[in-house]
């Protein structure tokens, strides 16, 4: 495992050369992790820097796509695999991405996310789950922990949680993986595999939110934190080989399921196709 | 499919659907409501055969941000719907004014609030089509009162979309949409299809939003050799999000002025009997047609009346209305809500015309008798 080696240059020959940086994100913050891990995967696979639109929705992981030199959709909150849906089967030949957060994706979105499951339409969605609301300071979202602290959850956490993985399988997604801002190797392997797969793919990415979630619940700093997700993960080879009573409070990270559903682009196709086989207009 | 020069029986929601065929709609996306969904029907049934793209998406939240999405990837797009789904759209309409998408949204009236008269008639969305989501923007609509100007107006909706990168209602409604009519399909090329201005510089000088003498920019699509950021944040002309006071207000002003220095473009009107008339009767959509029979009916009586009908509901078109309205002593305002248009008239019409409301809100047409009483009521 001595293969990633960061290279600053591949990494600014996909940054936007006209936008200001520094970013909108904390020290420390995963997004980073998740946006370097993302370009190596592009640049692996050589695609042209005009074949690929990133659409994001409103959080602070969707600020991403405005550092990136692709075509680019900043859109609304939750709504951004509803956009990405009209950009990709407006041109199927272009790889569409869809950066989004935990709150993004399966509260305000969790409509769009389970339909563009079950659509299983070619779209590559990092799903950056840091457990909180991070851009308006730190609510609990729909993957907080139970009894965990934040802003609207003084008191501890009282709801129930999506587990995304699940989630992703059960509404139809035909590629689901689940990485980690500490296991940066592996997370750039998960979005080559979610990018090559002609469906929708789910990389739930585990990330940290130190400025809210880690402060609130006492988890330390973003190193801190980092290495609680080194701890804990399971990668889902040696699921098997490990006691259940080992499992309890890990998390299962790798490729956890794929299938080989047809893809709704692809689908579409088929129709047309076939109407015109018919030749016969009403 | 769209058979030019064909005349046909069509519903107004068909004739919708023919007129976006006409102005060369790539690309639907639509949720099934009443009493809209012919015009999703249509377009399932018609695009797969010509190279056009259709979806059914979950919720009209979803409709609305597919055709921006696929609009900013290339395509003349639109969807249909009725007052609860345009209620929920109204987010993304916001969204698509901010990045300046062009893209066509049918609302097919009924009554409200809420989930209100699903099968009957209102007018009751004129000012949710002009103040329908938050912050300042400028909005066009436009308001068809025939199976034939469903048509018309949805190829002109087209239009005004892609010439001035923004997104249009047509405001039609119940009774217009499920009533049919004969029309004519106009030939190829009988009337105007405006085409998306696309860049003529280089990459690397394309600004999306750029801030052009005649405020409207031009629009290169994904995929295309153009790389850009679009935002629903306040952006600069690149694109980028921005708090500098100086960029906010240029960006704000570029939204108001781009559909209001073109008034004489975007507004149109039809007069029927106004050259004498003392009384006019202001109205659009299915009640003009019960005020030209109205004006029809009281000329017959030696009243000298007249009528107007506005097929561009926004802008509101300040200059032409007070001088259509000039020598004009008194003006009725018919429409099929509590007061919405009649308080536009009441804003804009001369100090001498003495502004009437007659609205209908209880789910049923406007008819020829109860406008012709109105006019012997204020005379």
């Amino acid at each position: 495992m001595n293969k990633t080696v960061i290279k600053s240059d591949v990494t600014h020959h996909y940054l936007r050369p006209k936008k200001k940086f520094p970013n909108v994100w904390c020290a420390g913050c995963g997004n980073g992790i998740v946006m370097g891990a993302l370009i190596r995967a592009i640049d692996s696979l050589g695609y042209d820097k005009d074949e690929v639109a990133v659409v994001s929705g409103i959080g602070c992981s969707s600020r991403m796509p405005v550092y990136l030199d692709f075509a680019t959709l900043h859109t609304t909150h939750g709504r951004a695999l509803a956009f990405a849906t009209g950009v990709k089967i407006a041109k199927p030949h272009m790889k569409v991405i869809v950066i989004t957060g935990d709150g993004d994706a399966l509260a305000i979105g969790g409509n769009h996310f389970i339909h563009a499951c079950r659509r299983n339409i070619d779209i590559t969605t990092i799903l950056i789950d840091n457990k909180i609301y991070g851009m308006t300071g730190g609510q609990f979202a729909p993957t907080t922990p139970g009894g965990a602290i934040a802003t609207t959850a003084p008191h501890g956490n009282y709801e129930k949680q999506f587990d995304v993985v699940k989630l992703a399988i059960g509404a139809g997604a035909s590629y689901v993986a689940r990485g980690t801002v500490y296991h940066v190797d592996q997370l750039e392997k998960l979005i080559v595999g979610g990018l090559k797969k002609k469906g929708f793919a789910v990389i739930d990415t585990f990330s940290n939110c130190h400025t809210y979630f880690g402060r609130f619940n006492r988890e330390g700093d973003a190193v801190e934190m980092i290495r609680w997700f080194k701890k804990n993960a399971l990668p889902v080879e040696a699921v098997e080989k490990i006691p259940p009573e080992k499992r309890v409070g890990k998390f299962v990270t790798g490729l956890i399921y794929e299938s080989d559903a047809t893809e709704f682009c692809d689908e579409y196709q088929m129709l047309v196709d076939r109407l015109a086989g018919k030749g016969n207009a009403q | 499919m769209l058979e030019y020069g064909k005349t046909k029986l069509l519903q107004g929601n068909e004739a919708c659907v023919y007129g976006a065929l006409y102005a060369g709609v790539q690309f639907f996306a639509g949720y099934p409501i009443t009493p809209s969904t012919e015009i999703a029907e249509g377009m399932a049934r018609i695009l797969p055969h010509i190279g056009g793209k259709f979806i059914q998406m979950e919720d009209e939240i979803g409709s609305i941000a597919a055709i921006i999405g696929a609009s900013n990837a290339g395509c003349k797009s639109m969807t249909a719907t009725s007052g609860p789904g345009y209620s929920l759209m109204q987010e993304n309409i916001g969204y698509a004014y901010m990045t300046e998408t062009p893209c066509v949204i049918i609302d097919v009236q009924r009554g409200g609030p809420s989930t209100g008269l699903p099968t009957k008639i209102a007018q009751a969305d004129m000012m949710q089509a002009r103040w329908g989501t938050h912050g300042d923007y400028n909005a066009i609509a436009l308001a068809p009162s025939s199976a034939k100007e469903c048509f018309t107006e949805t190829v002109r909706a087209f239009n005004l979309s892609e010439r001035f990168r923004t997104p249009v209602t047509v405001l039609t409604d119940e009774v217009l949409g499920h009533m049919r009519e004969i029309m004519t399909i106009p030939e190829e090329g009988e009337l105007k299809v405006h085409k998306r201005q696309k860049p003529d510089v280089p990459p690397d000088w394309y600004r999306h939003f750029e801030i052009t003498p005649s405020l409207v920019s031009p629009m290169a699509a994904f995929g295309e050799g153009y790389r850009y950021n679009i935002s629903g944040l306040t952006h600069d002309p690149d694109g980028f999000p921005t708090a500098v006071p100086s960029e906010i207000k240029a960006k704000l002003e570029k939204l108001h002025h781009k559909i209001d220095n073109y008034l004489d473009e975007i507004t149109s009107f039809r007069t029927e009997m106004m050259d004498d008339a003392h009384v006019a009767v202001f109205s659009y959509g299915t009640v003009a047609r019960a005020s030209y029979q109205a004006v029809k009916m009281a000329r017959e009586k030696r009243i000298k009346v007249g009528a107007i009908q506005p097929f561009t509901i926004w802008p509101i078109d300040e200059a032409r209305i007070k001088s259509m309205l000039d020598g004009v002593k008194k003006v009725i305002v018919a429409e099929l809500n509590m007061g919405q248009l009649f308080y536009e008239i009441q804003r804009v019409a001369p100090k001498s015309t003495e502004v009437f409301h007659l609205g209908r809100y209880d789910g049923e047409v406007m008819t020829p008798l109860q406008i012709l009483q109105k006019i012997r009521e204020v005379l």
